[in-house]
């Protein structure tokens, strides 16, 4: 059951074989022994979890279920759950127990998954290694001196290390990517506007966008699928009709042959210099399989992508600046003990309430968006993103999905980088800038390097082209045998 | 060196609240007077991870403002934020709009000086607008009763604001004062806000500076939150003077933003330029452009009701009123709606007569009760048929002062044709019956015989007196045209 695909643990719920309440308890026993070595989890909600799954039991009974109903999963604490503590990886709301549920946990809820608990991430999102929280590191499961990657560290390291089948995470910059790479899991972050943003708490509003986190494509798509729709409440959610993920899944009848006829654009920037060596080889053996299967190669030009993380920095930056600024210890979240007037509340709540990274951006964005600066930097990063979404766009005339590494190297060791802000935003090169864009993209395993560490390959496709990516990985994954692998 | 050597240059900024029943961003109820933070939804208080939703109604409220003063509805507009730290902002930043508002230009045409003569009569002046441009209200702080904190009221944060700027148009605090009633009696007319100047719901700003005739534009200072016309001419005269004074004795003024302090009539500094905000405005990632079709735009204006300026040239053009009587007319939607109401009753050929009545008895009438002219127990059909009782020569003016206050005291009902049921009742008909005047003319100058022998002796006053009494005794019927006529005729024959 630990390792069970969400199909056969809907087929075992479905027939009986296990009810939800012993699913339920058979992983969070699992978080009970092995998050103190992980610290996956911030909040692990048991009682909750198993009220949640006594009803999914019911509804199964009842005839009722729908895909999730039953299944456990885990919440990146950047979801706020009402009655939870909903922490954002800060202290600023280590004590903050939010009164609502946000859009995709009250979809999920209603799908019946049973929620486990909260998992650990870069405080506000704003990291690359899950090293910037306030709750501790949360440590890779392939290697407990590593980290999982970030800033959905803990929801990954929660998938890989099976204590979750299946969890949700966002994505600014590839933070659901990136640690499904460095964990050896598969992550998809949508097209910007698919899922809700409603009760997710904001760190850069136009690039933040929820993903999922699985085993497989095939249980992200499930997940997705539970997650992804209009919602009223957020302006910038897509008024389309709901979409089924999975629907692309089943093999056409290509035979052995699958994806004949898929263009796979490959990047000349992405295929450069910066790649490590056991990266390269991983992802060349997973491009071979990939063209067995059918698939053809070409190689395509983003000219623009090498500013990518320049414009990210002026852009996720400023609009931190502005969207962090409604934690100032008036109404709830960290207020400092003692405090002589109004503008040392202030100072002192936030000093104490945010970590290093989070002030680091919040000075940077503030710089960004200060008179006089605002047109060399926010207007000009404005720009880069237009010209890199056209990129793109271009790309896309010459293939379908665009392939490329997903981080430059495997898992790196807690505390290597974390003196090097630089070092640690460049790990996030190949994903930047399909955030900027706007586009969909997905993470799954390719293969190991150095260290028997996980490498991930990403898939971009073009606006709402999820279900092609996830049906592309699918096959893939019908194929390989590395998503099968488990951390020892 | 005299007050008339300089030039006063102000602009203002016009905070009105629209009156959309809910908030701007959210769907709380923006109702006044409810106890503290009980209007207030997780988007108000900035809850994390909510979001904001723009409110149609605030957007329509905008674009009926844009087309009554004829300015550029914006087809396409943007949300920024406005970032600044105070208790009473919840997010840290206010969501407005600054380099695309949805209302570009327009003017608006006032009358300055009404009623004054000579040097100082009434004159049109036209104030462009710089712009107009919606935003949220922030909280309120609340400093008393807090054993020594602060209380926050977030009810008023997201209310919709429209933020009507001028350019630096006017030349006087009057023209200022003009412009602001204008403005308000529109917003009224058009009906985006209530106009309620005690519940904040129309707040001035005044920019204002002076300069020598033809010299650039002095420093300004700006004169925040004024919420009453004398309020708004008494900040704007003190800081005149207090800049002219300051000048003369060899001072510079230093932008600034000053209050208005009603208890003592002064302006006093509340910052300075260099402790002014860097407000780091920019597009709120969180809202889309806001977008509007010509369709939306065509919808409105055809739901438009006539304007106020558009009505004042018709009441002049063509019915024939004076240009003060009609601004008068047309001052609120409530007397413009009245008048045009009894007029419509009582037909076009009367509408100086009906013009006289409602800036008259039913002006005074309803002052006195202090009500709003819309609740006159006198209808504007009831008043129709009164004007035509005495046009036609039925009842005599003042005996039609008589009907009104029987028909205001609810005699004869809400009947249409009660006015002649009170002069059939109480037998008010004028009398035009010439040889029931002589009869009565003879009798009053029989028992007047001095002052018959005054009039003959050349005091023109004697003759007045004759005829108060000759209507006296005819109970007020008699008509007066042919008392005059005839009692003179008896007096020189």
């Amino acid at each position: 059951m630990i390792n069970a695909s969400l199909t056969e643990l809907r087929a075992a719920l479905d027939a009986k074989r296990v009810s939800s309440v012993e699913l339920a308890t058979l992983f969070l026993d699992r978080i009970e022994r092995h998050n103190p070595a992980l610290n996956a989890f911030i909040t692990v909600d048991r009682d909750g979890a198993l009220a949640a799954a006594r009803a999914a039991d019911a509804r199964i009974a009842a005839g009722t279920a729908a895909p999730l109903t039953g299944i456990p999963l885990a919440h990146k604490d950047v979801f706020c759950t009402e009655g939870v503590l909903t922490t954002c990886g800060s202290k600023m709301l280590s004590n903050f127990v939010s009164p609502y549920d946000a859009h995709v946990v009250a979809l999920l809820k209603a799908a019946g998954a049973v929620s486990l608990g909260k998992t650990n991430m870069d405080e506000f999102a704003m990291g690359s290694s899950n090293e910037n929280s306030h709750f501790g590191p949360v440590k890779n499961p392939w290697d407990t001196t590593r980290v999982p990657g970030g800033s959905s560290g803990g929801s990954a390291a929660a998938v890989a290390a099976r204590l979750a089948p299946i969890a949700t995470g966002t994505d600014t910059g590839g933070s659901v990517r990136q640690p499904a790479a460095l964990t050896g899991v598969t992550g998809i972050k949508p097209t910007y506007g698919v899922v809700s943003r409603y009760g997710m708490i904001a760190y850069a509003s136009s690039l933040d966008q929820g993903g999922a986190f699985g085993a497989s494509a095939a249980d992200c798509a499930v997940l997705l699928s539970a997650m992804a729709g209009f919602d009223q409440r957020d302006s910038t959610s897509l008024e389309r009709p709901a979409e089924d993920y999975t629907r692309e899944l089943a093999a056409p009848a290509a035979g052995d042959k699958p994806l004949t006829g898929l263009r796979i654009g490959l990047p000349r920037e992405f295929f450069a210099e910066g790649m490590a060596d056991d990266v390269r080889a991983a992802l060349d053996t997973a491009l071979d399989a990939y063209r067995q299967l059918g698939a053809s190669t070409v190689e395509v030009s983003l000219p623009n992508a090498k500013l990518a993380i320049p414009a990210y920095y002026v852009i996720a930056p400023a609009e931190a600046s502005s969207n962090l600024s409604r934690f100032d210890g008036v109404r709830y979240g960290h207020r400092a003990a003692e405090y002589r007037d109004l503008a040392e509340m202030y100072a002192k709540s936030r000093a104490e309430g945010f970590g290093a990274e989070v002030k680091r951006r919040i000075l940077v964005g503030t710089y960004v968006l200060s008179h006089g600066y605002y047109d060399a930097y926010y207007l000009q990063a404005q720009k880069l993103r237009r010209l890199i979404a056209q990129d793109f766009q271009a790309a896309f005339a010459q293939c379908d999905v665009i392939a490329g590494p997903t981080s430059p190297t495997t898992a790196w060791a807690i505390g290597e980088k974390a003196d090097d802000p630089v070092q640690m935003y460049l790990s996030d090169i190949y994903t930047i800038a399909v955030n900027l864009a706007g586009l969909p993209a997905l993470s799954h395993p390719c293969g190991f390097g150095a260290g028997n560490l996980p490498v991930g390959l990403q898939l971009i496709g073009d606006y709402f082209a999820e279900a092609r990516l996830l049906a592309t990985a699918h096959q893939y994954q019908q194929a390989t045998e590395w998503h099968l692998r488990r951390p020892g | 060196m005299s007050r008339s050597d300089w030039e006063v240059v102000i602009g203002l900024e016009v905070h009105a609240q629209l009156n959309t029943a809910s908030k701007i961003f959210s769907g709380a109820s923006t109702a006044f007077g409810a106890a503290p933070n009980v209007q207030a939804s997780a988007v108000d208080i900035a809850l994390p991870g909510v979001l904001p939703v723009l409110n149609r109604g605030a957007v329509e409220r905008a674009i009926r403002f844009g087309l009554a003063i004829g300015a550029t509805v914006a087809p396409k507009s943007v949300f920024a934020r406005k970032n600044y730290f105070y208790p009473d902002l919840p997010k840290g930043y206010q969501i407005s709009q600054f380099e695309l508002p949805v209302v570009q230009g327009g003017t608006i045409t006032t009358r300055v000086g009404e009623g004054l003569s000579g040097e100082n009569r009434a004159y049109e002046k036209t104030v462009q607008l710089t712009r107009a441009h919606l935003e949220e209200d922030a909280g309120k702080s609340l400093h008393e009763d807090f054993h020594g904190m602060s209380g926050i009221d977030l009810n008023r944060a997201g209310t919709p604001l429209l933020e009507i700027v001028s350019e630096p148009d006017m030349r006087s605090s009057a023209e200022a004062v003009a412009y602001a009633r204008t403005l308000h009696a529109l917003v009224r007319w058009i009906d985006i806000c209530d106009g309620n100047m005690q519940e904040g719901s129309f707040r001035c700003d005044a920019n204002v500076s002076v300069r020598r005739p033809g010299a650039p534009l002095g420093t300004r200072r700006e004169i925040k939150n004024l919420n009453s016309f004398r309020f708004l001419q008494q900040a704007i005269d003190f800081e005149v003077q207090w800049q002219i004074a300051t000048i003369e004795d060899g001072g510079k003024i230093q932008q600034a933003t000053v209050l208005f302090d009603p208890d003592t009539g002064e302006t006093r500094m509340m910052r300075s330029k260099e402790d002014a905000h860097d407000y780091r405005y920019f597009p709120d990632p969180d809202l889309l452009p806001l977008v509007i079709a010509p369709e939306w735009k065509a919808r409105v204006q055809s739901e438009m009701p006539e304007l106020p300026g558009a009505m004042k040239a018709r009441f002049i053009e063509q019915w024939g009123l004076s240009a003060y009587d009609a601004t008068t007319l047309t001052a609120s939607k409530e007397i413009a709606t009245f008048y045009q109401a009894t007029v419509d009753a009582a037909g076009v050929p009367l509408a100086k007569p009906c013009a006289n009545w409602v800036m008259g008895d039913v002006a005074a009438r309803v002052n006195k009760a202090e009500m709003d002219i819309s609740s006159s127990p006198v209808s504007p059909a009831q008043l129709a048929v009164l004007v035509t009782r005495i046009t036609d020569g039925t009842i005599s003016n003042n005996i039609g002062k008589k009907v009104f206050e029987a028909l205001w005291n609810g005699e004869g009902g809400k009947d249409i044709n009660a006015a002649d049921a009170i002069i059939e009742a109480q037998g008010l008909r004028q009398t035009n019956d010439a040889g029931a005047i002589e009869a009565i003319i003879d009798e009053v100058l029989a028992a007047n015989q001095k002052s018959v022998d005054e009039f003959r002796a050349g005091k023109d006053k004697a003759f007045n007196a004759l005829v108060g009494q000759v209507m006296k005794a005819s109970k007020g019927k008699a008509n007066p045209a042919q008392v005059n006529e005839l009692l003179k005729r008896k007096l020189e024959g």
